[in-house]
């Protein structure tokens, strides 16, 4: 890749996944008109899903999915230990994501739902940030690959990304989606962070909070809105912890 | 005769999820060949509990990042079919868009990012970014087209929003339609492109006596909802799915494994194509003629032909389904939902194969028992009985060494596009 004839150092990208859906590391290969620059604009030298080739010499470390199992936990440090910087892809890898639902049921209750009596080794759902330490967040389920794409122009300018700060409330007022509390339904818009361009509430479905909190939200506020139109505690629960990225909110 | 063999490949690479190969041969014997799923279970049937009706797809579109379409479908048509209500015709026209969409992106990420660098020598396709950049191009635009029809039938590809109970949020507008009928026109000479392709692809000689599972179709190449079928005579209504999957748990696994008529069976697009080769659209007949794939076909590694037949008979189908939708009426495209305690099941076509979901709702809609029978849970039991008989079959041809067995086994794991965090849901 070379704009205006100048060659800057492609950095060296790792891909690793563990518990999840692998839907954020799949996105890395969508928004295919900009893929072909995209790849040329890092090496990328270990994705088990996408190339045979692996190498363990890498500056950059995606991780997508949580921790719910010992081998993982063994498997994140040594990728921990190569890695300059780790990041934390999805929603999964950065709070848990819809897997941290797990936490609330009993292991083994779950276990005997699933495989009767022939139970498989789990355990609690945690965050990549809560077993090594984490260099950059980008939340999202999925992540959108734009913003993956703006996080790497700016790895490659030397000039740190920032989040949207503000809440996807906004951008359901740049794009004219009507207010989802105006048409009767629950979202987690007001204190979820913006970035996603909010698909969720133009199709209807309010805001699920997969981003996370937005910078400093209102909880409390957000509490008695939703409390006012008549949702029920056991209601606003199951929406702040579908993702994972609200706990003790409530 | 091979005498010594000693395979052991940790976390097969190219495929969706964590899963292992195991294959031992000494003195000329074949002791032990074996495929392991090791990715991390889930218990999504065990989240889903409690559940209400509207989050329910949403949730099961997490199971999987490939086919997420697929699975919110099939949640949304086993609670409509717990409430008796039918989704109006133009919804139920665009979930099949949406659904030829997300096959056409899932079949060219594997035909053409995951499986063809095997049969051109390569560890993956980033080596042809520098040596062949418009073939690279030309695989995106393809995988892309399916991606874009996704997000603005489905309103996203990965995890989508738009398809809920009771039919599909909103109708793209007219000149959307018309730049993917136009898009998907100019496509069908890129797909001429692939089958050239696909042409030099060397696909192994290997065969086992397969039984096929799929939905069966009555005048339409069956992708949503319909009777079960098998290519060894079972025919069930969507609501036995029990029967067709009977799911069982092995003890080296964190997938399950399903039989029917024998100790397992088969599916996806190789399914389709067997069980339903009459229904593909002639332009897709030709493209199966050309590459001598008829039923019934015991080839695994052929499951890559069909994906490019489904790839052709999904483009062509998409461009009659939007000159349908273009020229339908103006209507609703949801109906209203009322829940009511039932039991509902729904069956769809991923790209992988036949999915089921059950749900057991109470008066309020919320989910009291939930099932998910996934695609590659369905394969992965044949995939371990494939093994080895494939590799009898070559020590017993003398003709291999082991990176070529390992090759091979690796190749006939991929035919069948395994997505292993999908099938320990």
């Amino acid at each position: 890749m070379k704009y205006l004839g100048i060659e800057f150092t492609r950095p060296r990208v790792g891909v690793f996944d563990f518990t999840g859906c692998q839907g954020c590391q799949l996105q890395l290969s969508n928004k295919e008109e900009t893929l072909v620059p995209f790849l040329q604009a890092i090496e990328i030298v270990n994705f088990r899903e996408v190339t045979s080739d692996s190498s363990n010499d890498y500056d950059i470390a995606l991780i997508d999915g949580a921790i719910t199992r010992d081998d993982e936990v063994e498997r994140i440090r040594a990728i921990r230990a190569r890695a300059k910087v780790l990041v934390a892809l999805g929603s999964c890898a950065s709070f848990g994501g819809v897997n941290r639902m797990k936490n609330a049921l009993d292991l083994d209750e779950a276990n005997r739902v699933v495989y009767g009596d022939l139970p498989k080794a789990t355990g609690r759902t945690r965050s990549v940030g809560e077993v090594v330490k984490v260099d950059l967040v980008i939340p999202g389920c999925p992540v959108s690959k734009a913003e993956v794409e703006r996080v790497v122009q700016h790895l490659i300018w030397d000039v740190p990304y920032h989040f949207p700060a503000y809440p996807v409330c906004l951008e359901c007022k740049q794009r004219y989606t009507t207010c989802m509390f105006d048409r009767g339904g629950m979202c987690l818009g007001p204190i979820t962070r913006a970035g996603c361009n909010a698909p969720c509430p133009a199709a209807g479905l309010g805001c699920w909070g997969c981003r996370g909190p937005a910078a400093d939200p209102n909880n409390e506020e957000f509490l008695s809105l939703v409390r006012s139109r008549g949702f029920s505690e056991a209601e606003i629960r199951e929406r702040l912890d579908f993702f994972g990225g609200f706990e003790g909110v409530v | 005769m091979k005498m010594q063999v000693n395979l052991d490949v940790h976390h097969l690479t190219r495929i969706e999820g964590h899963g292992n190969i195991v294959v031992k041969v000494h003195n000329g014997r074949l002791e032990e060949a074996r495929w392991d799923v090791v990715e991390t279970p889930r218990y999504f049937e065990a989240i889903l509990k409690g559940k209400h009706y509207t989050s329910a797809g949403i949730l099961t579109a997490r199971i999987c990042g490939i086919c997420s379409i697929a699975h919110c479908l099939a949640s949304v048509r086993a609670s409509e079919a717990a409430f008796g209500l039918t989704p109006p015709p133009v919804a139920s026209k665009l979930r099949l868009l949406a659904k030829h969409g997300e096959n056409l992106q899932s079949h060219a990420l594997h035909l053409l990012f995951l499986a063809a660098p095997d049969f051109l020598g390569l560890p993956s396709v980033l080596p042809l970014l520098e040596t062949k950049p418009e073939v690279v191009a030309l695989a995106a635009g393809l995988k892309g087209l399916g991606n874009r029809i996704c997000d603005a039938v489905a309103g996203r590809t990965t995890h989508p929003v738009s398809l809920q109970v009771g039919g599909v949020a909103a109708r793209p507008d007219d000149a959307t339609l018309l730049a993917f009928r136009t898009d998907l026109e100019r496509s069908l000479a890129d797909l001429e492109t692939v089958a050239s392709l696909v042409k030099t692809f060397d696909i192994p000689a290997f065969e086992r006596e397969t039984e096929f599972v799929s939905l069966k179709g009555e005048e339409e190449y069956p992708l949503i909802g319909g009777s079960l079928v098998s290519s060894d005579g079972v025919l069930r209504p969507e609501h036995e799915y029990l029967e067709m999957s009977n799911e069982y748990v092995d003890p080296n696994n964190t997938s399950k494994w399903s039989r029917l008529s024998r100790d397992s069976y088969a599916v996806g697009p190789l399914a389709r194509v067997n069980n339903n080769f009459e229904l593909l659209h002639p332009e897709a007949k030709r493209v199966a003629a050309a590459f001598n794939l008829a039923p019934v076909c015991h080839n695994p590694f052929m499951a890559n032909v069909a994906r490019l037949v489904e790839m052709v008979h999904s483009t062509q189908d998409s461009i009659r389904l939007i000159g349908e939708i273009l020229a339908g009426p103006a209507e609703q495209t949801m109906a209203p939902v009322t829940p009511r305690a039932a039991r509902g099941v729904g069956a769809v076509e991923a790209p992988r194969g036949i999915l089921f979901h059950c749900f057991d709702y109470d008066a309020e809609g919320r989910i009291e028992k939930a099932d998910c029978v996934v695609p590659s849970t369905q394969n992965n039991g044949n995939i371990h009985r494939d093994l080895p008989a494939l590799i009898l079959q070559m020590i017993q041809t003398g003709t291999s060494d082991d990176s070529d067995l390992e090759l091979k086994a690796s190749m006939l794991v991929r035919s069948y596009d395994p997505c292993l965090s999908c099938s320990v849901h």
